[in-house]
This record gives C-alpha cells, sequence and structure tokens, in this order.
C-alpha cells in the first residue's frame, strides 16, 4: 500500500446523525416503551426480569468499549488506533446505562421483583417462617444498602474513567502531541486494574444472587467473557454500518480481520469458562452447585441451554475459522447481530431460571423490551459519536493503523 | 509483521551500532562454536551434581519403593505432585511465547522464542519424571495408556482427569518438540554451513536438507503458523486439565469451577518467571544484550504482573465465594489455609504471588535487572508454594478428624525435588553449548524495521515526528545496552 492512500482519506469528516438510523432508533425506543409499560402493567416480575437482563446488557456493552480502548493503549496496539472513536462513543454512554441499571436493580428490589431471593421480611430473623439460614449467612454482604452502595461505587467508578478517558482523546485532537496519549496510557492502567479485580463482585451481584443459595467462583469470568465478546461484536457491527453507509474509509478488510479474530478467539473463551464451570458441577455433583444446572435442564429450558452453545460457540467457530470470512464484511455482520441474539440468550439462560422460572415466556415484553434497549443504545452511541470526527487524527498510531497489513 | 510504518515510539529490539546479519549470525553463534568458558563449566559442574542426586533420590525411591517419601494415610499425594504441577507449570511459557504471540504479531518474542521453548521441553520432562517416579513401578509406565492387553477387562478408567492428563501432556510435549524443532531447521542450517568435519555432519543430518530456497521459507512460515495455532488451544488444555486432576474430586478447597482458568493464568507466570531466571543470566554471560534487550525484560515483568494479578483475583474469589457459599467445610478449607498450622505456606504464597510482583508497577524495579532476577526467583518460591498449600492444606484435615495428621516430606523428597533442578540446569546449559539460543533466522528479520541503528537513521533522516523522536531517546534511558549518551546529543 503506498503512501498516497492518506490523500483519499477525510479524517475530519463527522458523523451526521438523521435519516433511517434515527428515526428507526427512535421507534425502536416507543416501542420498548410501550412494550415495558404493557408488561409492567400485566406481569411485573417477568417485565423486571427482562429489564434487569437488558439494562445489564446494555451497560456491559459500554463498559466492554471502555475495556477496548484502555487494553489497546496498555498493550500499545497499534492496528485499532484507526477505529478507537466507535468505543470512545460506547463509554461515554456508560454513565447513563449505569443509571438505567442502578434504577432497575434498586426499583426491582423496593418493589420485591428482582433479588427476592434474599431480600425478604424476616428472612435473616431465627423464628421467622421466612427464615433462611443460608441467607442469614450472607446476609452482612447480601443487603440492601451495601448492596446499592457496591453497584453505585463500581459503576459510578467505571463511569469517571470513561469520561476521563474520552476527555483525553478530545484533548489529543485539539492540542495534539504525545501528553494526552501518555496520560491516557496511565488511566488505561489504573482503569484495567479496578476493573479486572471489582468485574467478578459486579457479576455475582447483579446476577449470581439473582439465585442467592448457589455460588460459582467461576461465574465472574464467565460473566466478562460474555461482557467481551457482546462488546466487540456491537464495535465490529457498529463498524461495519459505518464503512457501508461510506464512512471510516481508513478502515479495510485487515481491521476486520482482526476484529473477526478477537471474535472468534474469545467465543472459545467464552466456551471455555462456560464449559469448565459446567462439566466441574456436572462432574462433582454436589447438590448446592447442580441446582443451578437442574433448573436449566428443566423442560422449559433444556432446548435452549443447548441452542445457546451451539449459537455462541459452534456457529462462530465454524463460521470464523478461515481466513476469508473474517475478511468479509457481510459474513462478519451476520456472525455479529447472530452473537449479539446468543448473548441475550446467553443471559437469558442465567437469569431466567432464577426469577420467573417455569413461567418464563418469549413475546412482547421480551422482544418489546430488547428493541427498546437496542433503539436507545444506537440513538445515544450515534449521538455521541456525531458530536467528534471519527478517527483521533493525532493519535501516535495512527501510521501503523493506516498501513495495516495482514 | 515488521511494516515500514512501525511507529517511532516503538522501543528497539536490536541495539548496538553496526549490527549485520553477519553480525547478528557470529554474535549468537559464540557459544556453539567455541570452547566453554569458566562460567559454563560451573554451572554445569553444580547442575550436573544435581541431576546425580537426581539419580540416586529416583534410584533410592524405586529400590525401596514410594514409603521412602514423606506420605501417609490422610496425605496420599503432596511433594512428589507439588513438583509436578510446578514444573508443568514452567513449561508453559515456551508454547506461549512461540504460538500465543505469533499469533499477536508481537515480535519480541523473536529474541527469547528459542530458549522459552527449550526451557518448556526440559521442564515437561522434569514433570514426567515425577509421575513415573510416583508409579513407583516404571516398568509399568505404559500402564495409563489404553492399550489392547491380556489383562483381562483392565483398561483405563477414560472418566478419569488423570488419564485425560496423559494425553494432554503427552500432546503437548510432542507438538511442543515440533515446533521448537521446525523454528530450528533454518538455524542448525546454518551452524551446518560454517561447521568442518564430523560436526558439519551431525548438524548436516539435523538440519534436515534445508537449503534456504525461498520455498523452504514459504512452508516453514506456513508451518509455524498451522502449529501456532495447534498449540494454542493446546497449551490451555495442559494446565486446565492439571487443574480438573483436583476440581472435578469433592475435596474443599480443590472443588472449585474458576480452577481451568486460574491455574492456566498461574502457569503463564510461572513459565514466564523462570524464563526471566534463565534469560537474564543467559543474556549477561554469552553476551546476548543487543539482542534481549531491556524491551524484553520490561515486556516479560509486565506479563509477569498481568498474570500475577490474575492469579491475585482468583486467590480473592476463591477466599470470598468459600465465605459466600455458606458451606461450612469449604469455609474451614480456607480457614485452615490462612491461619491453619500451614499458615506460613499460605501467607508466603500470598506475598510471593501476588503482593511482590506489584513491585514491577514501578519502572525503576521493572528494569532493574537485579531486582528482575531476585523478583523471578521469588514468584517460582511463591508458585510452588501454590501448589504445595493446594494439595496439602486440603488433604490434612479431611472430613474425619481422626484421621488430621501433618505432612513432612522425607530427605528423600528434598533431593528428589533438587535433583529435579539439577536435571534441568543440565539439559538447559547442554543446550545452550549445541543449539543457537536465539533465533537467528528471526532476529534477523527485524534489523531493516525494529533495530536501534534503523530508527536512529530515521530521526538523523528527520523522517520522523520530533516529539515522538524524543520520546524514543528517552525510552532508550533505561537500556543498559545502547551506546552512550553523547552519540545522541548529535542529533
Amino acid at each position: 500500500m503506498g503512501t498516497h492512500d492518506n490523500h483519499t482519506h477525510n479524517f475530519t469528516q463527522e458523523f451526521e446523525f438523521t435519516g433511517k438510523a434515527k428515526t428507526w432508533s427512535l421507534i425502536a425506543i416507543v416501542v420498548g416503551v410501550l412494550a415495558i409499560a404493557f408488561g409492567l402493567y400485566t406481569n411485573a416480575e417477568r417485565t423486571f426480569a427482562n429489564l434487569l437482563l437488558m439494562s445489564y446488557y446494555f451497560t456491559c456493552v459500554c463498559a466492554a468499549g471502555l475495556f477496548f480502548i484502555c487494553l489497546q493503549y496498555v498493550a500499545q496496539a497499534g492496528w485499532s488506533a484507526g477505529l478507537l472513536r466507535i468505543p470512545e462513543a460506547f463509554a461515554k454512554v456508560l454513565p447513563i446505562a449505569s443509571v438505567i441499571l442502578i434504577i432497575v436493580a434498586a426499583s426491582g428490589l423496593l418493589t420485591h421483583n428482582l433479588y427476592h431471593h434474599w431480600h425478604q421480611e424476616g428472612i435473616t430473623e431465627v423464628g421467622n417462617p421466612n427464615y433462611d439460614p443460608i441467607i442469614a449467612g450472607k446476609a452482612s454482604y447480601l443487603n440492601m444498602p451495601f448492596f446499592l452502595t457496591r453497584m453505585v461505587l463500581l459503576l459510578g467508578i467505571y463511569s469517571i474513567f470513561a469520561r476521563v478517558i474520552t476527555k483525553f482523546s478530545n484533548n489529543e485532537d485539539l492540542e495534539g502531541g504525545l501528553s494526552s496519549y501518555k496520560k491516557n496510557f496511565k488511566f488505561a492502567i489504573i482503569f484495567l486494574i479496578i476493573f479486572g479485580f471489582t468485574t467478578p463482585l459486579w457479576a455475582f451481584d447483579t446476577i449470581m444472587s439473582l439465585e442467592a443459595h448457589w455460588f460459582s467462583t467461576m461465574f465472574g469470568w464467565y460473566n466478562f467473557a460474555a461482557m467481551w465478546v457482546s462488546g466487540l461484536c456491537t464495535i465490529t457491527l457498529t463498524v461495519i454500518l459505518l464503512k457501508k453507509s461510506g464512512y471510516m474509509t481508513w478502515i479495510n478488510e485487515n481491521h476486520l480481520h482482526d476484529l473477526g479474530k478477537f471474535i472468534f478467539a474469545f467465543s472459545i473463551f467464552w466456551t471455555y469458562v462456560w464449559f469448565s464451570q459446567f462439566l466441574l458441577i456436572y462432574y462433582a455433583n454436589i447438590p448446592e452447585e447442580t441446582v443451578y444446572f437442574y433448573k436449566r435442564w428443566e423442560p422449559a429450558y433444556k432446548p435452549w441451554f443447548w441452542v445457546n452453545i451451539v449459537i455462541n460457540f459452534l456457529a462462530p467457530i465454524l463460521i470464523l475459522m478461515t481466513r476469508d470470512s473474517k475478511r468479509q464484511m457481510n459474513t462478519l455482520m451476520f456472525v455479529c447481530i447472530m452473537l449479539l441474539c446468543g448473548h441475550w440468550l446467553d443471559y437469558y439462560m442465567m437469569i431466567m431460571p432464577g426469577t420467573v422460572a417455569e413461567h418464563r415466556g418469549f413475546g412482547i415484553i421480551e422482544i418489546g423490551t430488547a428493541l427498546g434497549f437496542a433503539g436507545l443504545f444506537t440513538f445515544l452511541m450515534l449521538t455521541q459519536l456525531s458530536k467528534k470526527s471519527l478517527v483521533s487524527s493525532n493519535h501516535p498510531f495512527l501510521q501503523e493503523s493506516l498501513h495495516h497489513h495482514i | 509483521m515488521s511494516s515500514h510504518h512501525e511507529s517511532i515510539l516503538r522501543e528497539p529490539l536490536i541495539t548496538g551500532e553496526n549490527i549485520t546479519y553477519t553480525k547478528i549470525t557470529n554474535d549468537i553463534l559464540v557459544p556453539v562454536e567455541n570452547k566453554a568458558n569458566k562460567a559454563w563449566w560451573i554451572g554445569f559442574t553444580i547442575s550436573a551434581l544435581g541431576a546425580l542426586l537426581w539419580v540416586v533420590a529416583v534410584g533410592y525411591t524405586f529400590w525401596t519403593g514410594i514409603g521412602a517419601w514423606g506420605l501417609n494415610k490422610t496425605v496420599g499425594w503432596a511433594w512428589d505432585i507439588t513438583g509436578f504441577v510446578w514444573w508443568v507449570g514452567i513449561g508453559h511459557a515456551g508454547t506461549l511465547i512461540s504460538a500465543i504471540l505469533l499469533l499477536f504479531r508481537q515480535n519480541w518474542r523473536n529474541s527469547i522464542n528459542r530458549s522459552a521453548e527449550a526451557m518448556t521441553i526440559f521442564a515437561v520432562i522434569c514433570a514426567a519424571t515425577y509421575v513415573v517416579s510416583h508409579m513407583g513401578r516404571p516398568w509399568l509406565a505404559y500402564w495409563p495408556l489404553p492399550l489392547p492387553n491380556q489383562f483381562g477387562s483392565l483398561w483405563v478408567n477414560f472418566n478419569s482427569p488423570l488419564v485425560w492428563d496423559v494425553f494432554a501432556i503427552s500432546t503437548y510435549f510432542s507438538v511442543s518438540l515440533v515446533f521448537w524443532y521446525t523454528g530450528l531447521l533454518p538455524d542448525i542450517a546454518t551452524v551446518r554451513d560454517r561447521a568442518t568435519g564430523l560436526r558439519r555432519r551431525i548438524y548436516s543430518i539435523m538440519s534436515f536438507g534445508w537449503n534456504g530456497s525461498v520455498k523452504t521459507w514459504q512452508r516453514f512460515e506456513a508451518v509455524s503458523l498451522i502449529l501456532a495455532g495447534v498449540s494454542t488451544p493446546l497449551v490451555l488444555s495442559v494446565h486446565t486439565i492439571v487443574s480438573m486432576d483436583f476440581a472435578t474430586s469433592l475435596v474443599p478447597g480443590w472443588h472449585t469451577t474458576i480452577f481451568p482458568p486460574y491455574f492456566v493464568a498461574g502457569a503463564i507466570f510461572s513459565g514466564f518467571a523462570m524464563v526471566q531466571t534463565l534469560l537474564l543470566v543467559t543474556r549477561k554471560v554469552m553476551n546476548f544484550e543487543n539482542y534481549i534487550t531491556m524491551f524484553h525484560i520490561e515486556s516479560m515483568n509486565k506479563i509477569i504482573i498481568l498474570t500475577g494479578s490474575i492469579v491475585g483475583v482468583a486467590y480473592l474469589t476463591e477466599l470470598f465465594i468459600a465465605w459466600y457459599s455458606g458451606v461450612e467445610y469449604e469455609q474451614y478449607a480456607f480457614l485452615n489455609r490462612v491461619s491453619g498450622p500451614y499458615w506460613w505456606a499460605y501467607w508466603s504464597m500470598m506475598t510471593c504471588n501476588v503482593i511482590s510482583p506489584q513491585l514491577f508497577w514501578l519502572k525503576k524495579v521493572r528494569t532493574s535487572i537485579a531486582a528482575s532476577w531476585i523478583l523471578s526467583i521469588v514468584v517460582n518460591i511463591g508458585m510452588w508454594f501454590e501448589r504445595f498449600v493446594i494439595i496439602v492444606t486440603s488433604l490434612h484435615r479431611d472430613y474425619l478428624p481422626s484421621s488430621w495428621v501433618m505432612f513432612y516430606p522425607s530427605i528423600i523428597d528434598v533431593c528428589v525435588f533438587i535433583g529435579s533442578i539439577g536435571l534441568f540446569f543440565t539439559m538447559f546449559l547442554l543446550f545452550l553449548r549445541v543449539l543457537p539460543a536465539i533465533a537467528m533466522a528471526e532476529v534477523k528479520l527485524l534489523l531493516k524495521s525494529s533495530s536501534d541503528q534503523s530508527k536512529q537513521k530515521l530521526i538523523r533522516d528527520k523522517k520522523v515526528d520530533p516529539e515522538q523522536a524524543e520520546a524514543y531517546l528517552q525510552s532508550l534511558e533505561k537500556y543498559d545496552s545502547v551506546i552512550p549518551k553523547p552519540e545522541y546529543a548529535k542529533i
């Protein structure tokens, strides 16, 4: 590739958020609001389970965007410098996503629609008909004030880092030089340490405590894997859709290839942690632990239990195995959409058996909530994306990214 | 891939002035083509004595039986399996460096992959000796293999993770060996071309007729990438299955779902520490400072903090979930680890594996050769304690308090362990003398794009951004192998 390529790219180009994307995301939000309202009226518990699912998914994708940026800084990655604005837009939405997740969790707790396994009248009082000795044993950790404090604290810290890191990336555009890069390098390290040590708690609290008797040390990393795969898919999908609309001409099949490799590798990683958790519990066959999978092998869930593995493991590994499939936009786009649906199912399998159990459903509430949050994410993310140019043209590794060739 | 557009911010992978392809060959082949120096002979003598100790200790074990060890009725698995897991763990870095870093296109692997892979092979050999010696009757070592036999319906238990281990480790060993040897071919051919007489004949046979044609190089690149793809899941599977030797059981402290990835991270952690221990000495004694630079040392230290912290997250998760589970046995197992009679082992593990590697956050420590070397040994000690803690503290107080005991190693236990270290170093030192310790062909690929001299030229020709050039020059200050500063003043 010659250097003349540079002249054909318009690095100051900004994304214009208008037309179909805007209309459809707003329509999706309206559909979501209506479906949630309908759901709250007809079946509040199921609706709250769906709200938790989607607000958690939404927050995870935004957090994965921030994680992606930090990882690129710390690893001194060059190839990705041309596409960092996309995960930056995700990170900018993280504060809003966090607020929504906190509101859902808090109102679920207060209305006893979520977490009632450990949050009930008299559950820790000896002699009370609701008394549960196992829950009483962990009440010093699982209680409403501490639970909400943790959630606010963790998501608050992540959001602050999202703000700071995107701010310095903006400064880099304005001022040039290396100082913003160096600052972000430091913040990225600090964020990764905090994130690495605290994400397991976030997953234990938000999801694992729905079935408060059950425990698995792997659960934190299992959720991390799901978050990372769905984040990577959303980043890739956004890049592809922008390219299809004529933006980001500097991103070519080499960058898509790398994103595809990441999706391929981390789908396998997700399977690895999923399978390790499953195999060890299955093999040891201890009732306290197998109860989790027992519920998921009830007739209401068993087919989906296996579909989860097919869609999140077999399909991506077979489709993305070849070099060509990772370099073809349409194939990669298909895989991203499939995996985003797949990880919705994965979260569904984590949340529903412990909340609505055999009264699970798949109808207006599920589809509507998912659409609503997808629309909200699209709307907020594209709004943020349209505020800056699509590339950080002073990024020190930009030339490496532009000439990336594999 | 090395690119013409490599950012000037990237630190050099080769330092020194007037480096040419010939000079690289000459520098790296010094230990192979010349008589050994004093340092090598001293090291070799000590290691060979260690290996001799191993022969005596294992011979004694075979002669008298496993009773020579400190095992007892309750703790039937202790020192031996600790040593086994420790060595297998160390045997992870080589393939990680050669395979995973190749997939990630990390060029700095080129200078360290050869000796790391050699180290892997020797570490896996040491691990295998533990398995065989624990069998007590090594002539029956073929029993774990599912071979058709005349013993009636006797067959291996396919449900046992110990059998999975046999497959995982033997496959890993075979593939690592093939990977290592394939990478060696062009370098062995170089040695052959410069040798005469009997040496030439031997290296000629070993080089499999490598002629350096374009076609051989093409096949070489293709096979390296395929082997990297194959070894990546393989290297991760090995310690996963080792962890399942414990985690599939019902023993509190062993049965926990985080074990597979946590063991893998721990293995990479100890493997890199051992690579660091070996290479810091090797580069000094063999004068490889221009090829194994401060950037390599610092990068390995960064991997050590990363994996050490992952292991730290796993330790904390285990502790937390043990409490959170509400299961009395699980809670006691961890209370016993932290504050029971083996508390010193637990806290040695915590200090060496989680706390002391955090010193690498300081750039001063990360780029100090002495500190890196000491910490790498501390990590190796910590990882030995980790396995000891997991194995012994979970077993010595089992479900029946009347059978609670302590484990004390016998002198034979200790001699087998020290001996295995001797065996390892003997093999490694022999390797340094007969094969190129740095992949010459692969390092040469980096000369044009990633060497200090090529970067200095770019700066002199004013082809790079001055601020970035300044940052590059600053990064060189920590190097112990670059030309003194006044040279740069001219720029």
